[in-house]
């Protein structure tokens, strides 16, 4: 069989790799956004938050567990009527943004609650007594104070993204994931198969070290 | 000024009801310092919470300048907690903030222009000496200095009141005194009400005019510290300067004697002991700065016991000398 040579796949691989990029950086905002949103309601509605509200808590907490307990796999499938709904295909790399970004997002919800939970109490009643509305709480208080959590959170959700992109090239996402399974596992190309891993081992540290950078840089704040 | 009345507070745990703060009624006066003391438990801290609304007391009510705090809608609750400011035991900096924005947050979420706070904000570096610290981080400070920022920070907004929950207890000797006379600087200088609670009468002694002594959640004592000194019977008194307890000699030759002026100790007892023909010794006893001034209690024991006309003669020489008598 005449097979490619690394850099005759090498175009290939680079065009593979900004699927990724576009699919993982797009339904990673979404996350952070979503996932922030959906914390901060958590710990606001938790017993002992500002805004306790039991029956909301338990809902919306089991929605969260229930959706983290599904397989990826399972809930890229179980979404295709919804990411064709609002993408309007449920095939390449922008459909794939909505089921990493829901896949996503109760992971980080939760990173987000256990973030702010961190804050030690004290300092939310510093800014109560002063006369803080909620609002501000959270944005001028809880938010910041629990920057250093949220940026190590969002690092290893931005990893897990990477993976989980993978997943969705498999039914078609596109991206790094695709191409390892159409040279890896339906051509055996293995040297272009190592160079896809060796690329996304080099993605996947740059995004660890970047964080970990981020977080040591706020450290300070600790 | 601080009306306190009635208030109680009940928590409710599974079953278990602590009564943290019973009924207990208290005013300060503008300008006052009002020092609480207690043991652990006694419901300093819960009776202080409760001053912020912080905790919201299960009666009673609580008035800070004729305005009712515990009868307000949420909106007016914040407004009204811009005119209280609060210093914790544990400082409660945000670390996310430098030391200047810590002490603007109060006129941050009050809508204060930039160039205002900022103007405020130096003010209040210069009057807490940290002026050179200006960009640093909580973290980056030591216990006295974050302590000066909370009490910076406390003060932003121009408060009428101030609220220190053990300000001092995780501080040293010598920074707990310059923090306390930083309180008693801003006290003079700004007017503001000061609340402030302790389990060390030394606080009490240093800075307080007035005092309260609270015991399983109730207030058992309180009033100036003047008059608690003057009262022989005196807890309060007692902690602040203690005379020790009874001994096992006679008790009918047993007198206490309290005085705020040094020109009232010896000669004095030496002119008594010559004019009704007597000794007296001193068992215990102290003599003590207290808001400023010299003031001690002494437990002193005469060779005989007076009979009513040579005890009237006692206690009138002694009070002319400016020294209070009374039997243990
Ligand atoms: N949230 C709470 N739930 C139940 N009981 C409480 C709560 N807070 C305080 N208590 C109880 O109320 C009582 C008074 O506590 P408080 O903290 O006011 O005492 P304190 O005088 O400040 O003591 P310390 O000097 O140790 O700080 C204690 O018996 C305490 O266990
Ligand atoms: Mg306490």
């Amino acid at each position: 069989m005449n097979q490619k040579s690394p850099v005759e796949a090498l175009p290939e691989l680079l065009a593979a790799l900004a699927e990724t990029g576009w699919m993982c950086s797009i339904a990673f905002l979404a996350t952070v956004v979503f996932g922030i949103a959906c914390g901060v309601a958590l710990r606001l509605t938790a017993p002992g938050g500002l805004r306790p509200h039991r029956a909301f808590y338990q809902v919306f907490g089991a929605i969260i567990n229930v959706v983290r307990s599904l397989p990826f796999l399972i809930l890229l499938i179980a979404l295709i009527p919804v990411t064709r709904w609002i993408v309007g295909t449920a095939y390449g790399p922008t459909a794939a943004i909505v089921p990493l970004a829901l896949g996503a997002i109760p992971f980080f919800a939760r990173v987000v609650e256990n973030a702010l939970l961190e804050i030690p109490q004290g300092k939310i009643e510093a800014a109560q007594v002063m006369g803080a509305s909620t609002r501000q709480i959270v944005w001028k208080v809880m938010l910041p104070e629990a920057l250093p959590g949220l940026v190590a959170g969002a690092t290893l959700t931005f990893v897990m993204l990477i993976g989980y992109s993978a997943m969705a090239g498999t039914i078609g996402g596109g991206g790094v994931g695709d191409f390892a399974i159409r040279y890896g596992y339906q051509r055996f190309n293995t040297p272009v198969l190592l160079l896809s891993i060796a690329a996304l081992v080099l993605i996947v540290q740059a995004i660890q070290t970047t964080g970990d950078l981020i977080v040591r840089s706020l450290s300070h704040r600790r | 000024m601080i009306v306190v009345d009635s208030v109680t507070k009940v928590y409710e745990n599974r079953g278990m009801t602590v009564t943290a703060v019973d009924d207990v009624s208290l005013t300060v006066g503008s300008g006052e310092i009002h020092g609480i003391l207690g043991r652990s438990g006694a419901g300093k801290t819960t009776l202080l919470r409760c001053l912020n609304l912080l905790e919201r007391p299960t009666s009673g009510t609580i008035t800070v300048d004729g305005l009712e705090l515990v009868g307000l809608s949420d909106a007016d609750l914040r407004s009204a907690r811009q005119r209280i400011g609060t210093v914790f035991q544990h400082f409660n900096l945000f670390h996310a903030r430098t030391v200047s924005d810590n002490i603007a947050f109060p006129l941050e979420i009050t809508g204060v222009g930039r160039s205002e706070r900022r103007a405020r904000v130096a003010e209040l570096l210069d009057l807490v000496g940290l002026t050179d610290r200006a960009n640093a981080f909580p973290s980056q400070l030591s216990g006295g200095q974050k302590q000066r920022v909370g009490i910076a920070r406390a003060l932003a907004a121009h408060p009428s009141v101030l609220l220190c929950d053990e300000a001092t207890s995780a501080l040293d000797p010598a920074t707990t005194e310059q923090i306390l006379d930083l309180i008693k600087v801003v006290n003079e200088t700004t007017g503001v009400t000061v609340v402030l609670i302790t389990h060390e009468s030394g606080v009490v002694r240093r800075i307080c005019d007035s005092a309260g002594l609270m015991e399983d959640g109730r207030l058992v004592e309180s009033g100036r510290l003047a008059d608690l000194l003057a009262d022989p019977g005196s807890r309060l008194a007692e902690q602040l300067i203690p005379v020790g307890r009874p001994t096992d000699s006679e008790p009918s030759v047993e007198y206490i004697l309290s005085f705020r002026s040094e020109s009232a100790t010896e000669p004095v007892l030496s002119h008594a002991s010559r004019e009704l023909g007597l000794d007296v010794s001193i068992l215990s006893g102290s003599v003590e700065q207290v808001g400023g001034r010299t003031a001690g209690r002494l437990r002193v024991a005469l060779s005989r016991p007076l009979d009513g006309p040579d005890h009237d003669r006692f206690v009138g020489f002694l009070a002319a000398q400016g020294v209070m008598v009374s039997r243990p």
